[in-house]
């Protein structure tokens, strides 16, 4: 009998190659005669380009091709509307018009020998512009409704979401908090910048590129194109970050493909750090009043939750800012409505838990106000409104481990030594302050593949198309596997990130265990079922012994009606401690402290890894990371690694304990897990926040909480 | 990238005479030592030269402590210097100055004279995107002023451009009375530290006395009771590998409980590393009270110009102020 892998501390199998330099990312899959491009970037927000010279990059040493509107190829560009698109607008085409719609907006594409030779000749060419007064201002223009539209992957909430009776219960509630909370753009920012190297062979395209969705990017490029996905191969086996960056194929990827076309040889694209600020989306800005009303007793009666965040000209970007509004407390009479601020900026993305962590940052700071007008415990006052099902969808829970959350988190932050009093805590000259919130994300589900071959050696390789942005998908698929086929861990190679093998979908929304697991996991039962059964034999090695050649087996995975029956979502607390300065205005944490209810877990050491990095984006975006833009003319003035403060190590608190509540849920997916990519970023800014006003007693709703907020 | 010439001189002079033919600022012809600034401004086509001339091998390198105080060859790197026992002992504030700034890896390869030259951090001066910038291309005018000018200065500033000074090091030497020694094909002189760097004036794009071709060759600092007693304050938005919001150099000569004798510089704050001649007047025979300090510390607000988005820095300098005194103060 084999001990089974799932639930032990497997250390990443891809580790040894990452840290020795031997895995291989997008822009190091080196060919010989690759050219390199390098993109010439638009400096006004809007208007037309009236002429464009590109006679001395042309000249320059090395140049092959200088592209701009006027001699590109007219592309394609069939209508697609991918999962990660937005539904409504059409994405940014490129070179094949004289309209600028944002800075950066991508107006010549220069390829040469060498990187140095592209740079420099694309700083060769001259543009004119007639500008056109552009929006690049939030706080300047009109607010208008999405436009109400069903995606292709099913329903697109509409944007106004009403129970009861909020106003007329807020007006009559006997305490009240309402107030504004801003979160500025934010980017990404994952170590690696996208790249891609394409080369063409004939009507058939290699690119290798980093993305969070192979299938996503043959997709795309095949609607830019006009060709057949099938004659595209993706390849994308690591990836150094991405945070949803990666999540659709930007422009980049279509300008490198249109380079190896006109170039005939293989062309290679690495963004700069400046130009990550220009072309592969952010987190928007996002401004939401939230009003709570509450009897004396702390029961919630009213919630107001009415946002508002940027996007696009050309496209609809919108994101799940409310949903967790609508379910996370019981209340009878909420208004929910978000806004679009349609502004000459390029389209806002996916940027982890995107809108769940921004929506709850809202409502959870509010919740602290609550508490506080109530005095109240603000984990009581959480406790008291703990709804008995969605109270929006009207459907039970699959599981719902908050209760257990909060006290496991409460009992090893050690919550009950908390004094109450803001200012009362202190560490010498230092405030010391203690916050909490409440942590929630779906349970995505999605169809997906997977294969799995057996060997007549007895070990197994075993494929699909997903990704590994870092959380150690390699390694958790590959004990999902070995414990479905009854093999030890060492026996079992598994693959990935390659369009040619099974679908999956993107490696977003926390849905890869669930959705690309189920699939291995099916693949793999079913193999090992065909080889018992056609090598009449108990045992799998006797049995591939015995059939002499390897077995085979192919298996979808898809969520059945569960989604009609439950609302189902992973749930979590988070506690945190902060040291403020009161004089220099200094914030600093120094522990975190998370219970999560997220269903089974594969692996606790990656999993672990998972929510310290959660917390740590949850400290960045609670204290420092924040995209400058000048609201003049839409640049992003501090696009770059050093004055965009992400957090070092030095900002990783002392302690991130991080606690998984015991949950069986057999009803998410074949598995039971739900998914931790987003969970652990969730309400840790607003934990923070509230240990800020709980330290200090001066309540910051505009992040991030940087010095000159707190003197 | 600008394509240029790489030019590795057997020896000083060489390298001078390389130079001697160009400009002041952005020249045909540059140094480069360490490369941790002048790598960043070549990739972003902020400068263009057309030769780089290497100062690798060519410099002194060594740290030397003697009769006349601390001796730092230009050379000598950002980590060996805060590392330096006798750095560490006996003039403290140089040691964490260093090791508040940039990253371990940038310690390692960025040079003492490199960090005194380093270009203003100011996003408008780095991003070629933006036309104007009086320092990068002189008379198209300043976008910081009306910009987003956070990270700008509140002193020293004018209407031609406000960019703050980046170096930690430089606010701990001006505060010390360090001087600069250089070398030219026409020989060498010595520069005051205080003197060294300019104000934007009309002129922002000539930023240091440094006559063209002139190099660094190493900083002095002379030994003090007050450089013993001394420490270096850095506020900013993350806890490392940032350049400062507020920062503040003092060091102290104590009576027993009086400050015998201050001296005070700013970094962050000013168009170049910020001495505060009035505030070390005032702490002149003062106790460490805290309405002392405090009283003493506004005098560095006298002539402070806030922008909007920098204007907090105004207020955060003096309370800087009065914490590196009080941490100064309460040292053996």
């Amino acid at each position: 009998m084999i001990a089974a892998v799932i639930g032990k501390p497997v250390s990443r199998v891809d580790g040894r190659q990452k840290v020795t330099g031997g895995a291989a990312y997008a822009a190091e899959f080196n060919m010989p005669n690759v050219a390199h491009g390098s993109i010439v970037r638009s400096t006004v927000a809007s208007g037309r380009i009236t002429a464009i010279d590109s006679a001395a990059a042309e000249k320059a040493p090395g140049v092959i091709a200088v592209l701009t509107h006027r001699n590109a190829p007219r592309l394609a560009y069939r209508e697609r509307h991918g999962m990660t698109d937005p539904s409504v607008g059409e994405r940014l085409h490129v070179l094949q018009d004289d309209q600028v719609n944002h800075q950066g907006h991508p107006i010549a594409l220069v390829i040469a020998d060498t990187l140095e030779q592209a740079s420099y000749a694309a700083t060769l060419v001259r543009v004119s512009y007639a500008p056109q007064i552009g929006a690049t201002d939030l706080g300047k223009v009109e607010l208008v409704l999405p436009t109400q539209e069903q995606s292709d992957e099913g329903a697109t909430p509409p944007p106004d979401r009403q129970r009861g009776d909020p106003e007329g219960a807020l007006a009559r509630a006997e305490v009240k908090v309402d107030n504004t909370y801003v979160i500025p753009r934010e980017n990404h920012n994952p170590i690696e910048m996208h790249a891609t190297i394409a080369t063409w062979d004939g009507d058939y395209l290699t690119l290798w590129d980093k993305s969070q969705w192979v299938d996503g990017v043959a997709d795309e490029i095949a609607a830019v194109f006009g060709i057949a996905a099938a004659n595209i191969h993706v390849v994308s086996p690591f990836v150094g970050g991405a945070f949803g960056s990666g999540l659709r194929a930007w422009s980049h990827v279509t300008l490198t493909a249109l380079g190896a076309r006109v170039a005939r040889r293989p062309v290679k694209i690495m963004l700069t750090r400046r130009e990550m600020y220009y072309g592969a989306g952010y987190r928007p800005h996002t401004v939401q009043r939230v009003a709570l009303g509450a009897s004396r007793e702390g029961r919630l009666v009213a919630i107001v939750h009415d946002a508002h965040h940027e996007t696009s000209t050309y496209e609809e970007y919108t994101e799940a800012l409310l949903n967790a509004t609508r379910f996370l407390h019981s209340c009878p009479n909420v208004f929910t409505r978000d806004r679009l601020a349609r502004l000459n900026v390029h389209t806002p993305t996916w940027m982890r838990a995107p809108g769940e962590v921004s929506g709850v940052f809202a409502l959870e700071c509010a919740m602290d106000e609550l508490a506080v007008a109530l005095n109240l415990d603000p984990v009581d006052l959480r406790l008291r409104n703990e709804p008995e099902q969605d109270e929006f969808k009207k459907l039970p829970f699959s599981s719902r481990s908050t209760r257990e959350c909060y006290r496991t988190g409460a009992e090893r932050f050690g919550w009950s030594r908390r004094n109450a009093e803001p200012r009362s805590m202190r560490d010498g000259r230092l405030l010391i302050g203690w916050g909490v919130a409440t942590a929630t994300y779906p349970a995505n589900f999605r169809p997906a593949s997977a294969m799995a071959r057996l060997l007549p050696d007895g070990a197994a390789e075993v494929a699909s198309a997903a990704s590994d942005i870092g959380p150690g998908t390699w390694t958790s698929m590959t004990q999902v596997a070995a414990d479905a086929l009854g093999l030890p861990i060492e026996r079992v190679k598994f693959t990935l990130g390659d369009n040619r093998l099974p679908r999956t979908p993107p490696q977003g929304g926390s849905m890869t265990m669930a959705s690309v697991g189920s699939a291995v996991q099916a693949a793999c039962r079913k193999a090992r079922e065909e080889a018992l059964a056609r090598g009449g034999a108990n045992d799998l090695a006797e049995a591939m012994r015995r059939i002499g050649e390897p077995v085979e087996a192919s298996a979808d995975s898809k969520p059945g009606d569960a989604s009609q029956r439950f609302s189902m979502h992973a749930f979590g607390a988070v506690f945190a401690e902060v040291a403020v300065d009161p004089d220099l205005g200094e914030t600093r944490v120094r522990r975190i402290v998370g219970a999560y209810g997220a269903g089974r877990i594969i692996n606790p050491k990656t999993s672990r890894s998972q929510c310290i990095g959660g917390m740590i984006g949850g400290i960045g975006m609670a204290l420092m990371e924040h995209s400058v833009v000048d609201p003049r003319n839409g640049r992003v003035t501090n696009a770059n690694f050093a004055e965009y403060a992400a957090p070092v190590h030095a900002d990783a608190p002392p302690v991130m304990d991080v606690t998984f509540v015991e949950e069986h849920d057999p009803n998410v997916n074949p598995l039971g897990v739900k998914g931790l990519g987003e969970l652990p970023i969730v309400g840790v800014a607003a934990a923070i926040a509230n240990a800020v006003f709980h330290a200090t007693g001066k309540r910051i709703r505009e992040l991030p909480i940087t010095p000159d907020k707190l003197l | 990238m600008h394509p240029f010439a790489l030019e590795r001189p057997r020896d000083l002079s060489a390298a001078l005479a390389f130079r001697a033919q160009a400009g002041r600022n952005d020249a045909p012809a540059e140094y480069i030592a360490g490369g941790t600034d002048m790598v960043q401004l070549l990739q972003e086509h902020v400068r263009r030269p057309d030769r780089l001339v290497s100062l690798a091998g060519l410099l002194d390198a060594r740290i030397e402590f003697g009769p006349h105080g601390l001796r730092l060859g230009a050379a000598a790197t950002m980590a060996e210097v805060a590392a330096h026992a006798t750095v560490i002992e006996r003039f403290p504030v140089i040691s964490e100055a260093l090791l508040e700034s940039a990253s371990p890896q940038v310690r390692n390869q960025a040079t003492m004279g490199g960090n005194l030259l380093q270009r203003t951090r100011c996003p408008y001066f780095r991003d070629i995107g933006y036309a104007a910038c009086n320092k990068r291309a002189p008379g198209t005018g300043c976008a910081a002023i009306g910009g987003e000018n956070r990270w700008h200065a509140v002193l020293g500033t004018s209407e031609n451009c406000i960019a703050a000074h980046p170096s930690d090091l430089a606010v701990a030497l001006v505060a010390l009375d360090a001087s600069v020694e250089t070398r030219s094909a026409s020989g060498q002189r010595s520069v005051a530290l205080a003197d060294f760097h300019r104000l934007p004036g009309d002129t922002p794009h000539i930023e240091t006395a440094l006559e063209p071709g002139e190099v660094i060759a190493a900083i002095v600092v002379p030994a003090s009771p007050a450089a013993r007693r001394s420490h270096y304050l850095k506020v900013r938005d993350r806890a490392s590998f940032e350049f400062a919001l507020v920062s503040a150099a003092v060091a102290l000569d104590m009576d027993g409980p009086r400050i015998r004798e201050a001296r005070v510089a700013l970094g962050g704050v000013g168009a170049k590393p910020w001495r505060v001649p009035q505030v070390e007047a005032a702490l002149a025979g003062a106790g460490l009270d805290p309405a002392t300090l405090r009283r003493a510390a506004a005098h560095a607000a006298e002539g402070a110009e806030g922008r909007g988005g920098n204007t907090f820095k105004i207020e955060l300098m003096q309370r800087a102020i009065v914490r590196a005194v009080e941490t100064a103060g309460g040292r053996a």
